[in-house]
């Protein structure tokens, strides 16, 4: 069996190289100062900021979140601080961090994404770009970026022609088909996916008879979501070429492993931020701590590893 | 310090119908907690219920801290089934408390229903600047603490929904025949109040009308407790902030109402 300091936890999203495959799931780790009190922010492989669009977005009204049965809803309507200022005031922090730094962003318009993709790729100490396609578009009366093939190749394609960073698309879950969806987007230039993000959903409470959310609907997270992401995950890495980050109610380092046997080659980390603050750090450890019971050396061994 | 930490249940005493005081006894030396803040508590290790529950800390005797609670669902029923030495994961203290009062300010401390447990630990704080208590519940049953306000100097002024005990209504039109009668400048004057978010309403109608000052704390379902996922905001005159960050208490004249 390898010694624990045989085991290599490193893996490769396209050009993008991490320490190892547990990042932090956008708008579930704020821009990581918030945490850095529960959780050495430098032993993470990655971390995704909370999405950004050009100008600040002041979100839904509340209330935003209601729990449901191992998951949650949200629908915090994208509240952001935007780019200008989270390069001001963010960004000297996550420099200082040991870790690779992945903005995730979005657009109301393809101009919109374009110009943000291009703003965040000048700024140093960024390494990667995550597209936020689970977002309605302005031209097509507020139709889903992601949920439109058409409109998904248009969108990605035109902000693979305006950043040099490594392009990760974060698929939208709320399609018939998500594996088609990653084709388009490994067609379209993606240089790696992400999913799940949220699936839509709602809950009302019978004694007003009023939704719970103010939005009415939301994205439903958390443990509940885990099966759904799983399968998704598994049915795109038969379908694309390019790295997959899978994501959707992981809460634990079993969890973790589930979708990189699935096809996953990394892992982010959502809603379990919530419960508990350091659990990323819990994740990597025993991540490593199964590869050694288990005489894996690289956790590349793991990806994609499904015996079926 | 590490503002995780697992406490252990002393207590966890029923007072009336629905309603717990539960003593928790944190197994590290946590920061000491100002009126105001809140911990969030996981009231059990399992997915369902997921998420941690905010409550305000309501007394801090000697390193443990008191919660008082009631409950309204699924959570504060597994709580209030929690025995002496069960061992809990509880995160805080979280957010901003109440301000200390300027000097020469006659304090008016403003609570509905559960709101007394945050209030009666401000009035703890600053029993010596003689605070005037206006204090609402349904009915005389759900009345907490009077002889606690006793103990501490304060002889509260009561109102009931019912009538059963103390003037009958709502407490902010007592509190507002309060302000008619009496003699004192209205800049003389500071609220701090917990309660129901009808009551924080009307309060602030009144501020506005006797141009008062306060503050008041405001509550919202909650995700993380921490100022990440941007669950729990309320409408401010600034935009929506964080009931757990910026918040839970607000300057009254801060907060906008639907
Ligand atoms: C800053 C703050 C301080 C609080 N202090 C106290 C206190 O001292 N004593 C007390 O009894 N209660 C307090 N609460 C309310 C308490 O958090 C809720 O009653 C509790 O979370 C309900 O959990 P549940 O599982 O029993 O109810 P659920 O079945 O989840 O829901 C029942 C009700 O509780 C509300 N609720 C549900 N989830 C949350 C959540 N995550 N955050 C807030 N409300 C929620 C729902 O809107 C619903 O009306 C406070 C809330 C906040 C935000
Ligand atoms: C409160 C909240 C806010 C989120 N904000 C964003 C966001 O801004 N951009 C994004 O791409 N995904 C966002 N997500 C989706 C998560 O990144 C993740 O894809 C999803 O929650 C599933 O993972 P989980 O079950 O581990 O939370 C958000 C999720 C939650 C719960
Ligand atoms: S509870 Fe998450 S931001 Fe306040």
């Amino acid at each position: 069996m390898p010694k624990k300091k045989n085991i290599d936890l490193k893996v490769q999203i396209g050009k993008l190289k991490l320490k190892n495959p547990v990042m932090t799931a956008s708008g579930t780790f704020g821009y990581g100062d918030e945490y850095a009190e529960f959780v050495d922010l430098n032993t993470l492989g990655a971390i995704v900021v909370k999405g950004l669009s050009l100008k600040p977005k002041q979100g839904n009204p509340p209330p935003r979140i209601v729990e449901t049965p191992s998951g949650m809803l949200n629908a915090i309507g994208l509240q952001n601080i935007g780019i200008n200022s989270f390069i001001k005031k963010k960004m000297p922090f996550l420099r200082e961090c040991k870790t690779r730094v992945i903005a995730n962003f979005f657009g109301d318009t393809i101009d919109e994404y374009v110009k943000a993709a291009e703003k965040l790729s000048s700024v140093n100490g960024i390494d990667a770009l995550e597209m936020n396609i689970s977002c309605p578009n302005k031209q097509s009366g507020w139709i889903i970026f992601g949920t439109d093939p058409k409109v998904t190749y248009k969108v990605i394609s035109a902000v693979r022609n305006s950043t040099n960073l490594p392009l990760i698309v974060k698929l939208s879950p709320n399609v018939t088909d998500i594996s088609h969806m990653a084709r388009v987007a490994e067609d379209a230039g993606a240089d790696a996916l992400s999913l799940i993000n949220t699936l839509s959903g709602m809950a009302v409470d019978i004694q007003t008879r009023k939704p719970k959310l103010a939005n009415i609907t939301g994205g439903l997270s958390g443990p509940a979501i885990k099966p759904v992401a799983i399968r998704m995950v598994w049915e795109c890495s038969k379908k694309v070429n390019i790295p997959i980050i899978g994501m959707g109610g992981i809460i634990s380092s079993d969890d973790a492993i589930e979708f990189l046997i699935a096809g996953a080659s990394a892992v982010a980390i959502g809603t379990a931020n919530f419960i508990h603050p350091g659990i990323t750090a819990e994740i990597i450890k025993g991540i490593r701590n199964y590869m050694s019971s288990k005489g894996i050396s690289s956790v590349k061994e793991i990806s994609g590893s499904i015996k079926c | 310090m590490n503002r995780t930490f697992k406490a252990s249940v002393v207590e966890n005493k029923k007072l009336i119908n629905n309603h717990y005081l539960i003593t928790l006894n944190p197994a590290v030396k946590i920061r000491k907690p100002k009126p105001g803040n809140f911990f969030m508590v996981a009231v059990d290790t399992g997915l369902d219920p997921l998420l941690k529950r905010p409550f305000s800390v309501h007394r801090w005797i000697d390193g443990n801290f008191q919660l008082l609670y009631r409950v309204v669902g699924k959570g504060t029923k597994i709580l209030s089934e929690k025995k002496p030495g069960n061992v809990l994961d509880i995160l805080g203290p979280l957010g901003k408390g109440f301000p200390a009062p300027k000097k020469n300010r006659q304090v008016i401390l403003v609570a509905g229903g559960l709101g007394v447990a945050p209030v009666f630990s401000m009035a703890e704080n600053i029993k010596n600047r003689a605070p005037l208590l206006f204090y609402g519940t349904k009915t005389k049953k759900s009345l907490l603490l009077i002889d606690e306000f006793r103990s501490l100097g304060i002889d509260p002024t009561v109102s009931t929904d019912d009538g059963s005990f103390g003037t009958k209504g709502n407490i902010i039109n007592v509190l507002k025949r309060y302000l008619t009668r009496n003699s004192l400048p209205v800049t003389r004057y500071v609220l701090y109040a917990c309660g129901p978010e009808v009551m924080l309403h009307a309060l602030s109608h009144l501020a506005t009308e006797y141009k008062l000052k306060g503050y008041i704390a405001m509550e919202q379902n909650m995700a993380c407790g921490i100022g990440t996922c941007l669950g729990c905001v309320v409408k401010t005159r600034k935009g929506h902030k964080r009931v757990c960050k910026e918040g839970p208490v607000f300057p009254i004249e801060e907060i906008v109402w639907d």
